[in-house]
């Protein structure tokens, strides 16, 4: 727990871009973020856990983090969830069937493996079946490879997702993060 | 019912009749989740409600539906109607509700032992696998199957004023769903929403 104070000092955490994620989703009122977890995406996980304002935890699945986040927003309550590009691999029938029909804002953000570095052959071949899932179903999607633009998207698409009422996912760049190289 | 299943000393009931007998009972706008296939068209046959949630896919997440509207309305107690062979598609859902513990929310387990909307088929807990015990070792210490179908009454008001979830298990007969829920995912979705108190109609 001290640890994720200290990480949520302002000094740090107004200049990285787990601070500036977390700013954003408190500012759109996103108060619920379940999450499978990923290595690049501990520092945000441990901040949102550290702060009072979220209610955060690990699903077993990233389709259940899907259905609770479902159940939230019809209950009244926005929300995000958090995954890695093999957790995406496993949603296109709870996109298909549940998220888009019903027309949930459905917020996810994306730690983008198998790219720029990828040590893993399995990551690499499941990261390219992210993007053409998303086209397939039409889904608005963004990329976001720089610090100076992650505030502007993120906060841009919480907001579109929610007033037109359509999911949206934000992939999160090795170029933004640092990725998860062999040698770590 | 599975002919292969071990004794029990649980009564074969019928899906709709114990839907009715739960919609019955609820007289403060609760939230009824209904699971894929049978089990909302048995909800949905008992009558229709505001309150009414009707999933038309993502099998498995009933449960996890009903987490997420359990959080975000605390004061308000939500149900879920789910299939055995749903919830045996996530299991896992079981401990994440063990572990956020939401009082407030009343898990119905429908259990024959088959897919019967795909053709009766087995389902691969059908002979060997208890899911209230699954309930219980997840987490989910308030979990038992109901004995008839007065038990079942008598477990659901038990869990109106539980102070953690509870999951019932019910052994039900290889009977079709009695109704067919409108398949219009935006309306269902709309009017929940207003059930739920979230919006006006416009």
């Amino acid at each position: 727990m001290a640890v994720a104070e200290e990480k949520t000092s302002p000094e740090t955490s107004a200049k990285s871009w787990h601070g500036i994620l977390l700013e954003t989703l408190k500012r759109n009122d996103v108060r619920l973020v379940p999450y499978v977890p990923d290595r690049i995406l501990t520092p945000l996980i441990k901040n949102l856990h550290a702060d009072p304002f979220f209610t955060t935890f690990a699903t077993a699945r990233e389709e259940e983090a899907v259905g609770i986040v479902s159940g939230a927003w019809m209950g009244g309550m926005r929300s995000a969830v958090l995954m890695q590009t093999s957790g995406f691999a496993t949603l296109a029938n709870v996109l298909a069937s549940l998220a888009i029909p019903y027309q949930i804002p459905l917020i996810m953000f994306v730690s983008e493996r198998g790219t720029l570095g990828e040590f893993n052959y399995g990551q690499s071949l499941v990261c390219r079946t992210m993007r053409p899932v998303l086209d397939s179903l039409a889904m608005e999607h963004h990329t976001i490879t720089r610090l100076d633009e992650l505030e502007f998207i993120a906060d841009r698409s919480i907001k579109q997702a929610v007033t037109t009422q359509a999911p949206v996912a934000l992939i999160l760049s090795p170029l933004l993060t640092g990725g998860k190289v062999f040698d770590k | 019912m599975n002919n292969d299943s071990p004794a029990r000393n649980t009564k074969v009931m019928n899906r709709f009749d114990l839907t009715s007998r739960l919609i019955a009972k609820l007289k403060n706008e609760e939230a009824v989740i209904g699971g894929i296939g049978n089990t909302n068209f048995d909800l949905w046959a008992a009558g229709h409600r505001p309150q009414n949630f009707y999933m038309l896919g993502s099998m498995g997440l009933a449960f996890p539906i009903a987490l997420g509207v359990a959080l975000a309305q605390p004061d308000r107690r939500v149900f879920a109607l789910e299939g055995d062979g749903s919830l045996l598609m996530q299991l896992g859902s079981l401990s994440t509700i063990a572990t956020l513990a939401p009082k407030n929310l009343t898990m119905v387990v429908m259990d024959n032992g088959i897919y019967q909307i795909t053709g009766a088929q087995p389902t691969p807990g059908a002979t060997v696998a208890d899911l209230v015990a699954i309930a219980v070792a997840s987490g989910l210490t308030n979990s038992s199957w109901a004995a008839d179908e007065d038990d079942f009454e008598r477990l659901i008001e038990k869990s109106m004023s539980a102070e953690g979830p509870t999951l019932i298990g019910v052994r039900i007969d290889d009977k079709p769903g009695t109704g067919t829920t409108r398949r219009d995912p935006v309306q269902i979705r709309e009017r929940f929403m207003h059930g739920m108190g979230v919006r006006e109609p416009l």
